[in-house]
């Protein structure tokens, strides 16, 4: 495999925003997305008239007609939209980024706004969840995405002998960070190990405190060209590499219909992300990995090569996964567990901010960073440097 | 997941929940053998008819030969417990007021890349919160049974659950 030609180092993230986090905004999901998108350029230096490329997730409410009409984008020349919820986040910031890299836009675009604070939860839907591959799952009661990592929870402490105090670690870890950044829902509210071990079941093996928040909130990025991003307000942020990753015979989220359900998407967009990368994974000095649940990061530490199968557990130990000792701190900003869930683009943001030398857990002399979407459906991933 | 209508397929109908209020299969064009199997108390399977490999969930094309010829074969319905997991609320009804019960992921021992999703249950007729979840092992023995649902509709549905063999 040889690196993406031309990519390398392109493109640049020039400007990040975010709304407040909360379990209820005010504003709709579309004003949420156009005024989060408004305050990117702003940041960036760039005026929104500039824009000439969208992305976004296939769950996005907001289309890019109604983006354009509210916000005075001129002609927009390339748009598209990334599927499968929280394994998206990075493929729509790479795609945007691969726009720019082969100069079919100047100024791209990549945003997620939610209200799944106050808004429906999927499962919910009965209609959508018992066509395939919900007919054979959901009459069985395995109804929430929560039992179906679960499920493969339980298969991963089983084969590697992982405990719940692994994942009571990467909650720990990613709370503790939450408490250092006044946006984050949890910034307030330390959580001890015995917080951990007291809270409620949801789907055993995993209890409250696995799961990540309900959140509403938006967020945007804005990617140009190296060269122009050397010339605006914040020190360039490059996108030094993406992938993209789907595996032979998955089955998105319930994948147990294959020969090595343990190994998932994580591992084949991994691949593809390194070979395209100048350094690997030991050259990483802070990670946003994707954190709908907390197993899911002792997955990803795997799939992408920080540790071998069956260690990530033993490498949550020792404050190993936090700010500032530890040997790689994990999201930063208190990811999906303990910032907001806006399927994951809060991650890409943050990663940002420690490129920048701004988070307010900055890991000293930070230089690259490894950002995740999710693992368990098709997924993508990014590596920023400065 | 949004993308599940993208790949659903040959959906063909969603006849709404059991009388009870559990969720039924939405059967498709694909698993329709599956389904007519289970209601005559047979586990079947989707087979290539080109290099006879099996596959599940049904679909139309072979990945491993790429034919697009396709039967089913009855299996034995015996297996081994590959994981499980034990939901508590907030669930939908009436799950939630069965809960805390099991979900298990069985592992065919004839074919051991072929998975179910299902309920461990003491017989037939059993609930899904009738076995102490304490007292569940991966790699425990099972066997398929086969229970049976109507709905509001009169039509009849069976789905396989799994008793310790």
């Amino acid at each position: 495999m040889s690196p993406a030609v031309g990519f390398q180092d392109a493109t640049a993230i020039a400007g990040i925003a975010q709304t407040a986090f909360s379990k209820h905004l005010e504003p709709t999901e579309a004003e949420l997305a156009c005024t989060v998108i408004v305050d990117a350029c702003a940041d960036a230096g760039i005026d929104p008239s500039e824009i000439n490329a969208l992305c976004s997730y296939t769950m996005e409410a907001t289309e890019e007609v109604d983006i354009v009409r509210n916000i005075g984008c001129g002609e927009i020349t390339f748009f598209s939209q990334v599927g499968y919820g929280g394994g998206a986040g990075c493929g729509v910031v790479g795609q945007a980024a691969m726009a720019v890299a082969t100069g079919q836009a100047e100024v791209a675009v990549a945003w997620r706004s939610r209200k799944r604070g106050s808004g429906p939860r999927p499962w919910t839907s009965t209609s959508v969840q018992l066509r395939v591959p919900g007919a054979w799952t959901r009459p069985f009661g395995m109804l929430r995405p929560v039992d179906e990592i679960a499920m493969l929870t339980r298969r991963y402490m089983h084969e590697y002998g992982a405990t719940r105090d692994h994942l009571a670690n990467v909650a720990m870890a990613v709370r503790k960070h939450a408490n250092m950044n006044p946006a984050a829902i949890m910034h307030d509210k330390p959580m001890s190990r015995e917080d951990y071990m007291a809270s409620r079941w949801v789907s055993e093996p995993l209890c409250l405190f696995d799961n990540c928040l309900e959140t509403d909130g938006a967020l945007a990025c804005v990617i140009v060209s190296a060269e122009r991003a050397r010339d605006l307000r914040h020190p360039p942020v490059y996108v030094h590499a993406f992938a993209q990753g789907l595996p032979p015979e998955h089955q998105t989220m319930v994948n147990f219909f294959n020969d090595d359900p343990l190994t998932g998407p994580a591992w084949a967009c991994a691949r593809r992300l390194w070979a395209n990368a100048a350094f690997g994974p030991q050259d990483v000095n802070v990670a946003q990995i994707y954190d709908a649940f907390s197993p899911l990061i002792l997955l990803s530490l795997e799939g992408y090569g920080f540790c071998k199968r069956g260690e990530a557990g033993p490498m949550t130990e020792d404050g190993n996964l936090e700010w500032e000792k530890g040997s790689l701190p994990v999201n930063t900003a208190g990811g999906g567990l303990s910032e907001a869930y806006v399927h994951g683009f809060n991650l890409i943001n943050e990663g940002v901010r420690q490129m920048r030398g701004t988070s307010t857990a900055q890991v000293d002399g930070a230089e690259t960073c490894l950002v995740t979407s999710g693992e368990g459906v098709p997924t993508s991933a990014l590596l920023l440097r400065r | 997941m949004s993308n599940a209508a993208a790949f659903s397929g040959g959906y063909v109908a969603n006849l709404g929940p059991s009388e009870e209020g559990y969720l039924m299969p939405a059967v498709d064009e694909e698993g329709g053998f599956f389904w007519e199997g289970t209601l005559v108390g047979e586990l079947r399977i989707q087979v290539c008819n080109t290099c006879g490999k099996l596959r599940h969930p049904p679909r139309p094309m072979c990945p491993s030969c790429r034919s697009t010829d396709r039967g089913w074969k009855q299996v034995a319905g015996k297996g081994t417990i590959w994981s499980f997991v034990v939901p508590h609320p907030p669930l939908l009804e009436p799950y939630s007021s069965l809960a805390p019960y099991n979900v298990i992921v069985v592992t065919l021992d004839e074919h051991p890349t072929i998975r179910f999703v299902g309920n461990l249950v003491s017989g037939p007729e059993g609930e899904l919160n009738e076995i102490d979840p304490n007292s569940i092992r991966i790699g425990e023995p099972v066997e398929v049974v086969f229970k049976r649902f109507r709905r509001a509709d009169g039509s009849a549905e069976a789905l396989p659950f799994w008793v310790r063999a």
